[in-house]
Order: structure tokens, then sequence, then C-alpha cells
């Protein structure tokens, strides 16, 4: 009888031998026609079911996903939330999705273990301290919690890093982000699915899009492995295959996919209680809830669909490693893996509509999606509910790359790529 | 760790190539073009899933060819320079 999440049923449930808990999400059959479709049940597109319930009222919606929920990139990722970003467009966008991220657990009554730890990005040179210095000038300018770090102040929250003379990245400082942190990615899609669900909205996996109905120039539907499904709103949050899917539905996108690696250590006492980003070896690190060491770095060097990425990126990410946290030689890897992240000219996502009236984009998060589910959610939510931009996802159409009016973060927002 | 066949210096590591683009994304010509035209150019691209046509170099020479590939097996089926013809 246990749907509601509390100190209270788990106490019972404690008493009832864990018999009584519900399924989290309803699994039914697909039904012929809904009024929006959402194509993908990553993170972006299981937030935007639930917000098109929540926000707009609009529970008739499926969300329809190839495999299971959170098995793309959603569930791969190294966890990182944070919105250190550097034009007023970025901070926006990843702004509304830390404050949201901050009352997720409340609002979806589940646990994402949203964990604010803080995170530094390092400096390793005078050059890089100015950079920073500008950095972190513009965020507090914008209104984002940040901090210049000191050597010292890196010393206090990673002691473990190399700090010897002789250090080939050595520390002159750093950018600290306190609210900045982890959460439990699988939560993430878990929790937004099973609140969707209470909502009304249809969840249905094992369901691939083969194909668009495309009628009087409009996109009306989908063909699935699970039957013909219309709808005259469609979103897509497919992350890594959306030049697939655009293909399909007949136009290109300005996005490449590539693979990008992570991997874990054997879980070890705690050791390290923040995020650490180095820019000189591209890598950045953290320590699960759980003990494991959790390691990401760039991009794999070659345009790929192949979901397990290549040696000689994972090899250079390990040397990097190596050079910040020498302490970690002992560690074993647990295990290593990869997704397929979308990576866009100005590495900023695009959210609008497509070049096929009725379907809506959410795409191009590259490497960097995870922290901005809630926002991505909101924002396609209301492109489907209302067909029209709000101020804050008005940058992102896909119209920037005519108009040239791009937002590059790639080098502001300190993201390896 | 993988050899990709450079058509003037023969199977190199991986990591001496860089990705130059879709083959046959020529430059636009002329005065008056629409603005898309020139999006499309420098932006747009078919990224597929499987069998895809593209613009290498390899880093080490310096010479930029043609290579088909598969993304998802990563099989290279072709290697060849580029001619004075556009890559089509
Ligand atoms: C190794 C790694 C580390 C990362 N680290 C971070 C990090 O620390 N912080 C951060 O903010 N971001 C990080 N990211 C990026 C982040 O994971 C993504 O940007 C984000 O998860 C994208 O969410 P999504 O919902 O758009 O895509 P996904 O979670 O990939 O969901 C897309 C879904 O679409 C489905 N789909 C595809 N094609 C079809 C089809 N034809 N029909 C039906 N369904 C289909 C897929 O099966 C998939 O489940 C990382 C990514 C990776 C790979
Ligand atoms: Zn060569």
């Amino acid at each position: 009888m246990t749907r509601r999440y509390s100190a209270l049923s788990l106490f019972k449930e404690g008493l009832a031998g864990q018999t009584g808990w519900k399924q989290a999400w309803r699994s039914p059959e697909p039904k012929p026609s809904y009024d929006a479709i959402v194509i993908g049940g990553g993170g972006h597109g299981l937030a935007t079911a639930y917000y098109l319930a929540k926000n707009h009222g609009i529970a008739r919606v499926a969300v329809l996903e190839k495999g299971w929920i959170g098995g793309g990139n959603t569930g791969r990722n190294t966890t990182v939330v944070r919105s250190n970003y550097y034009y007023p467009e970025s901070v926006e966008l990843y702004g509304l999705a830390h404050r949201l991220y901050e009352g997720l657990s409340k609002d979806l009554n589940y646990n994402v273990m949203l964990s604010r730890r803080g995170m530094v990005n390092l400096c390793h040179s005078t050059v890089e301290m100015e950079m920073g210095a500008r950095t972190v000038n513009a965020m507090q300018i914008n209104g984002i919690d940040a901090e210049l770090f000191s050597p010292e102040d890196v010393r206090r929250v990673a002691p473990i890093y190399n700090f010897s003379p002789d250090a080939r990245f050595p520390v002159f400082g750093g950018i600290w982000q306190r609210r900045a942190g982890t959460a439990r990615h699988d939560a993430v899609a878990w929790g937004y699915a099973r609140a969707a669900s209470r909502l009304g909205v249809d969840i249905i996996q094992n369901c691939e899009i083969s194909d668009f109905i495309i009628e009087g120039g409009r996109c009306r539907g989908v063909r699935t492995t699970r039957g013909t499904i219309r709808a005259e709103r469609i979103g897509m949050a497919v992350a890594g295959h959306s030049s697939v899917l655009a293909a399909k539905a007949g136009f290109r996108l300005p996005i490449n996919s590539y693979a990008l690696q992570a991997c874990v250590s054997e879980p070890v006492k705690p050791i390290l209680d923040t995020v650490v980003l180095s820019p000189g070896t591209g890598v950045y690190v953290s320590q699960s809830d759980k003990g494991e060491i959790v390691i990401g770095g760039g991009l794999d060097r070659i345009p790929s669909y192949a979901q397990r990425g290549n040696l000689p990126t994972l090899e250079t990410v390990v040397a990097g490693l190596l050079e910040m946290f020498p302490i970690f030689g002992q560690l074993k890897l647990m295990r290593q893996w990869a997704g397929i992240v979308d990576v866009v000219p100005d590495s900023s996502p695009i959210i609008g509509e497509s070049p096929l009236p009725n379907l809506f984009l959410n795409c191009g998060w590259g490497t960097g999606g995870f922290k901005a589910i809630p926002a991505g959610g909101t924002l396609l939510a209301n492109l489907l509910a209302t067909g029209r931009h709000n101020d804050i996802s008005r940058p992102f159409d896909l119209d920037r790359f005519a108009s040239g009016r791009l937002i590059d973060e790639a080098a502001g927002s300190g993201i390896a790529h | 760790m993988q050899l990709f066949p450079c058509p003037f210096c023969g199977p190199r590591d991986e990591t001496e190539f860089h990705f130059g683009g879709d083959a046959g994304n020529v430059r636009p010509d002329g005065a008056d073009l629409p603005i898309e035209r020139w999006a499309n150019y420098l932006y747009l691209r078919s990224n597929p899933k499987g069998a895809a046509r593209e613009i290498w170099v390899h880093v080490t020479c310096g010479e930029f060819f043609v290579m088909e590939r598969d993304t998802v097996t990563h099989e290279v089926l072709s290697s060849t320079a580029l001619g004075g013809e556009h890559a089509a």
C-alpha cells in the first residue's frame, strides 16, 4: 500500500517486512494517441513529461524509450551538479536547473541525494589564475556563488592533491563553487518517472522510434516498435542519437556524436569530500557515497556511436589522475564505461522548434547535461505546452547558428572537451 | 589501440589523427548566398550512425584525406588521398 515515501512509511514497511512497496511507476500499454509525446526516457525526457503534467496540466503524455529509462547518458554520467557558467544566457539556464535541483527531493518525494560538497576548478599558472579571477567576477556579477581560492584554500579542501614542489600541475589557486556537488543520477531518472507516472504520464520502455508520421508538412506522430502513436506536439530528448532521428525527420543538426568515458575505483574510506577538476590534466574526480573514486575526463577523439570508449583516452585520464593524486596509484579500477554525447560547436544545448513543425528539440547537452535536467525539462515542457519560447530558452534556439549569436561556453564553463 | 591508415604513411596509431568533418561539405561559392547556406556549410553535420565518409588529417605528416569508416564498429573501409578535385 505504500505510495508516499516518508520516515513513517519506512518504519511501517520495516514492521511489515518490506512487503508493501508498490512499483514506482506504471508500465501501461501505449495508447493510439496522446496530447504530447516525449521521445527519450533519459532525465530530460522524464523531466519534460513531469513538468508538462505539473506546470501545464497536460497529463495525456507518453514518454517513449527504446531501452530502459535512465539507460542512456543519465545513468552513465559522473553526477556533477554545478552552475559555474560564464555567459548570462547560460547563467539563467543552469541557475534555474541548480535552484530546482535544490528542491527536487522534496518536489518529487524521492531522495535524489543531492550533496553540496563544493567543487574547485584548479588554476595551474598565473595566466590561469587571471582567467579564474575573470570567471569568478562574471559569476558573482551574475548572482552565482563563486570564490577565488588561494593555494592554501585548495589545500584545505583537497589536502591529498599533489602539492609537491616538482608537481607537473602546481596549484596557483582555483575557482570554488560551494553549492556545487553531486546527485544520484539513477535517482533523478527514477524520481521523475515516479512523479510523472503519479500525475498520469505513460512511461513506455522498449519502444524505439523508427520513423515520424509527417502529414501536411507537420509532424503528427511516430512509428515505433510498439505501433503507431499520434500527437500534435512531439518533443525529443535523445542526446547522442539526435542526428539519427533528425535524419528520419528530414533535417540535419549542428551535432557530432562522441563517446565520453568515465571509470570508478574500488570503494575506499572517505578521503576526498569535494569535486576537483584540473584543466591541465583534463580530469575531474569525486568520491561517491559508497566510497568509489569517480573519474571523468575529456571526450574521445573520434566521432563514434560505439558505447564503450577507446583506450588512448582512458590512458590519458588515468595518467592525469595520478599526476593530480599520486596517492590513488594503489587503487584498482572496478569499471569503465562510456555514453554517446551530442557535441555542438558552441558547447551549449539546442532547445526549440525543429525544422519540422510540431517537433521540438532538447539536445546538444554534450558532456554536461545532467546538471541541467530540471531546466531542460521545464523548458521543453513549456515549448510543448505553449508552442513558444520563454526568455530562458529563446537564446538556445537552433536559429542561433544562422544568426551567429553563439553562446560559446567551451572555455567559459571550464568543461573538459 | 586502433591503427588508422594514412594514404601516405600507412597504418599509424589513432592518436596521430584528427577528425576534420563530413567529406563533400564543399565551401559555398558566390556573392549573394543566403545566410542559411553559410550556416549549413559551417555548422550542420550528417553525423551518421554506421557508414560515414569523413575528412581526416594525419597530424604527423600534415596530409588531409578521406576515410570511409563505420561509426559503430570503427571498421575502416577505405582511405584515399584528397585529389585536386573536390572530395564528393
Ligand atoms: C561519462 C559521462 C560523464 C558525464 N558527466 C556529467 C557530469 O558530471 N555532470 C553533468 O552535468 N553531465 C554529465 N554528463 C552528460 C549528461 O550525462 C548528459 O548530458 C545527460 O544525461 C543527457 O540527458 P538526456 O536525458 O538528454 O539523455 P539520455 O540520458 O542519454 O537519454 C536519452 C534517451 O533516448 C533514448 N533514445 C535514443 N534513441 C531513441 C529512439 N530512436 N527511440 C526511443 N528512445 C531513444 C536512449 O535510449 C536514452 O535513454 C556525462 C555524460 C557521460 C557519458
Ligand atoms: Zn601521414
